[in-house]
């Protein structure tokens, strides 16, 4: 054990620093959810290919920059000190980039993942339908073989960033006749193609974060398959480990978020009535310490060949737990100003806590929600009976 | 930057864990609480045999040389096992203190060398703590006095047993006078003497609560396997398998917290708050939480003398106060968290917190 940066991973941390504070904009993003503030982070992502930092941990013969886990999270760290924009193509960055270069042909990783690297192509995700939530194998959605093409029909529901998105990765079902976890492919469409309809579902927030997609005879290329057919269960899992496991949510994000809190709470210490928010305000910097403890621990153990299982689904619970929480602490002190909206007109910046809070609540629900997680670790990690 | 434990490290874990689980058995947990003593002195002239004592006794004095992360990990076995003998006050905490001061302290020096041959033993005060643990079994006494510490023979101080809850864990009040020539250290390094300690007795302690978080939890898992309800196992129930997995969550987070925490102690003391409340009251919070979600799914049986949980509920439940409790560590990071010159933010996690 050796808990202190190399020279080398200080001065990555500093070339990091020097990139963002030229590069970052000034003046703050509108919200990807809105179509100009969707083309803003869309130039963001092709700033951040242009100087080779979009895809850090990528190969570089994808456009990424090779780095290791360690050097992940000082990017990250650096990240979210300088207040970049969010990653809009987060869904194709650390959920279907991990999994092509996983399962894909090398055509379908020169095709895909290049175009990702340099920020011109963004992905939403398509899993979920009206009758196959956290029963993810009750899809219904088919995509049946005729000639080289599938022809899709059906419906998904909950695509994050698919009204804006160009491109989707679905499961469908290619076997008409399979059941559950049977018979699933796993396909990408581009969200252009003849057939598709895409309906805008707005968020608690009232932007359309959220679609709804309807295929109608929708054709795409047998090419566009990824891995075997009927393989798909097996590549929404892996998947699915990426999405709750290390990449999506680093601990930066908690870490900058528990910062503020802190501050907002040295600001208001004098006003506070709520005996809880002392105690609350100290388990918020804890638990975001803690995230980020833990996340170094499983880098360094993946770097020296460790693999990573069930415990994905421990810090799922973590991180949006706590992320929970910390939004809930900052209600408690801002009080009966918490209501007011970024556009109310007040001194603090009382409302982006509210937006923050918006989006906390949807944390133990997306990635498979956290009841679903915790019947995977009491049964996989813990050894529970599963009937 | 390398977050992990050496094969070495892990290894020798492993050796002691065996040791425990072979020789530290309920059975033999529960004849020790009819005893006089309630301490073993073949398991203990055992473990001065594998060296244990004086894992952290510099090499000069018949020591293992190792520092507080190599134990750290033992120190989680001897929770798993609700080990009764002091081990980790012992090894943890009493050994470093003695060898901060045996350079220019010949007592020190001699008292070592013997600790390693299980010739004496000794036991620690400090001012968080209410009592003494172990002090009858002790043939010297690391007491507080002030910004000082004392070296007593425990011939010279008078013994006031307190029950606990716990009746593996013996308790002392002790009633004894400073002299000029027990005084051991005191001024500025005096200071030092008695944060220092704390800061190790609350990791020994924060090592032991992860230990028996899991081992309740383990237990329980095992129980709700085996007992039916309805025609079928209890623990196929998501509201026990919720309880379990919540478990599992605080104690798999509390952990890295707690090895930071041991790394920072041996590696950059003076930074060690920091990282030691957090372990603490994590390891609490994991510890009491496993306590009450394993009774729960135990049923009446855990209300029982006779079920084993309750030999780690009630050891939990005693740890989580001793060596500071969670009030205590909070208000450590609370304050830090209040200081304007606090060095906040991801790229400190590793630094100088504290």
């Amino acid at each position: 054990m050796d808990l202190n940066y190399t020279p080398e991973q200080i001065a990555f941390r500093h070339e990091v620093r020097a990139w963002l504070d030229a590069n970052v904009p000034v003046t703050p993003l509108q919200s990807f959810d809105t179509a100009e503030g969707f083309a803003q982070h869309r130039q963001w992502e092709q700033t951040l290919a242009q100087g080779n930092w979009g895809m850090v941990t990528w190969p570089k013969e994808y456009g990424g920059r090779g780095c290791n886990l360690i050097e992940w999270l000082i990017f990250e760290e650096e990240y979210y000190r300088a207040q970049a924009p969010l990653r809009v193509n987060q869904n194709g960055i650390f959920l279907l980039g991990p999994t092509l270069m996983e399962y894909g042909t090398p055509e379908q990783k020169a095709r895909f993942l290049t175009r990702m690297a340099s920020g011109d192509e963004m992905w939403a995700q398509g899993w979920s339908e009206p009758g196959a939530g956290s029963d993810m194998a009750a899809i219904r959605s088919k995509a049946i073989r005729d000639g080289d093409e599938y022809v899709i029909n059906g419906q998904k529901v909950w695509s994050t960033r698919a009204v804006f998105a160009d491109w989707v990765f679905c499961i469908f079902r290619t076997d008409a006749d399979s059941e559950r976890h049977h018979g699933l492919s796993f396909v990408l469409v581009p969200l252009d193609a003849p057939g598709i309809t895409v309906r805008p579902i707005p968020q608690l927030n009232g932007l359309p974060g959220f679609a709804e997609i309807f295929f109608d005879d929708v054709r795409v290329p047998v090419a566009n398959r990824l891995g075997e057919e009927g393989q798909g269960w097996n590549i929404a899992m892996a998947t699915a480990g990426f999405e709750r496991g290390l990449m999506l949510r680093s601990p930066a994000r908690f870490q900058e978020t528990a910062k503020r809190l802190v501050a907002l709470y040295r600001a208001h210490a004098n006003d506070i009535l709520d005996l809880s928010v002392e105690d609350a305000v100290v388990k918020s910097f804890m638990d975001a310490e803690a995230y980020a403890l833990s996340t170094y621990q499983t880098a360094s153990r993946l770097m020296k060949g460790g693999k990573i299982g069930s415990e994905a689904s421990v810090n799922k619970i973590f991180w949006s737990e706590l992320d929970q929480h910390m939004h809930e602490t900052a209600m408690r002190i801002l009080a009966s100003n918490a209501e007011l909206l970024p556009d109310a007109k007040t001194e603090t910046d009382t409302g982006h806590w509210m937006d923050g809070f918006l989006f906390a609540q949807s944390g133990p629900i997306y990635a498979g929600t956290n009841e679903i997680q915790r019947n995977i670790i009491a049964e996989r990690l813990l050894g529970m009976p599963r009937k | 930057m390398d977050f992990t434990f050496s094969d070495d490290q892990r290894v020798f874990c492993d050796n002691v864990k065996q040791f425990l689980h072979s020789e530290v058995t309920p059975e033999r947990l529960r004849s020790g609480w009819d005893s006089a003593s309630g301490r073993d002195d073949t398991l203990w002239q055992q473990m001065v045999d594998l060296g244990l004592p004086a894992m952290l006794v510099p090499e000069a004095f018949g020591g293992l040389g190792m520092n507080e992360l190599d134990f750290v990990l033992l120190a989680q076995e001897c929770g798993r096992v609700a080990l009764a003998e002091p081990l980790v006050e012992t090894a943890l905490v009493a050994t470093p203190l003695l060898a901060c001061q045996a350079e220019r302290d010949t007592r020190c020096a001699s008292l070592l060398e013997k600790i390693a041959t299980g010739e004496r033993r000794v036991a620690v005060g400090h001012a968080v703590n209410p009592t003494v643990s172990d002090a009858h079994v002790a043939d010297y006494l690391l007491l507080p006095n002030g910004n000082e510490f004392h070296l007593v023979e425990r011939e010279r101080v008078k013994l006031i047993p307190m029950q606990s809850v716990d009746p593996s864990r013996r308790l002392f009040k002790v009633e004894w006078r400073p002299e000029e020539e027990t005084r051991l250290v005191n001024g500025a390094p005096g200071v030092a003497a008695l944060a220092a300690t704390l800061n190790r007795g609350a990791l020994g302690a924060a090592a032991q609560l992860i230990g028996l978080a899991e081992a309740m939890v383990e237990m329980t898992v095992q129980y709700t396997t085996d007992r039916t309800q309805f025609g079928r196992a209890i623990g196929s129930n998501q509201a026990l398998k919720h309880h379990m997995a919540n478990c599992a969550v605080k104690t798999e987070f509390a952990k890295p917290a707690l090895y930071r925490a041991a790394y920072t102690v041996s590696q950059r003391p003076v930074h060690a708050d920091f990282a030691v409340s957090h372990a603490k009251v994590a390891a609490g919070e994991a510890a009491l939480l496993a306590a009450k979600n394993c009774i729960q799914s135990h049923g009446a049986m855990g209300y029982t003398w006779e079920c084993n949980l309750h030999i780690w509920m009630k050891r939990a439940w005693a740890l989580d106060k001793f060596w500071g409790h969670s009030g205590f560590h909070k208000n450590r990071l609370h304050q830090w968290l209040m200081n304007p010159n606090a060095k906040i933010g991801a790229d400190k996690t590793f630094g100088e917190q504290g």
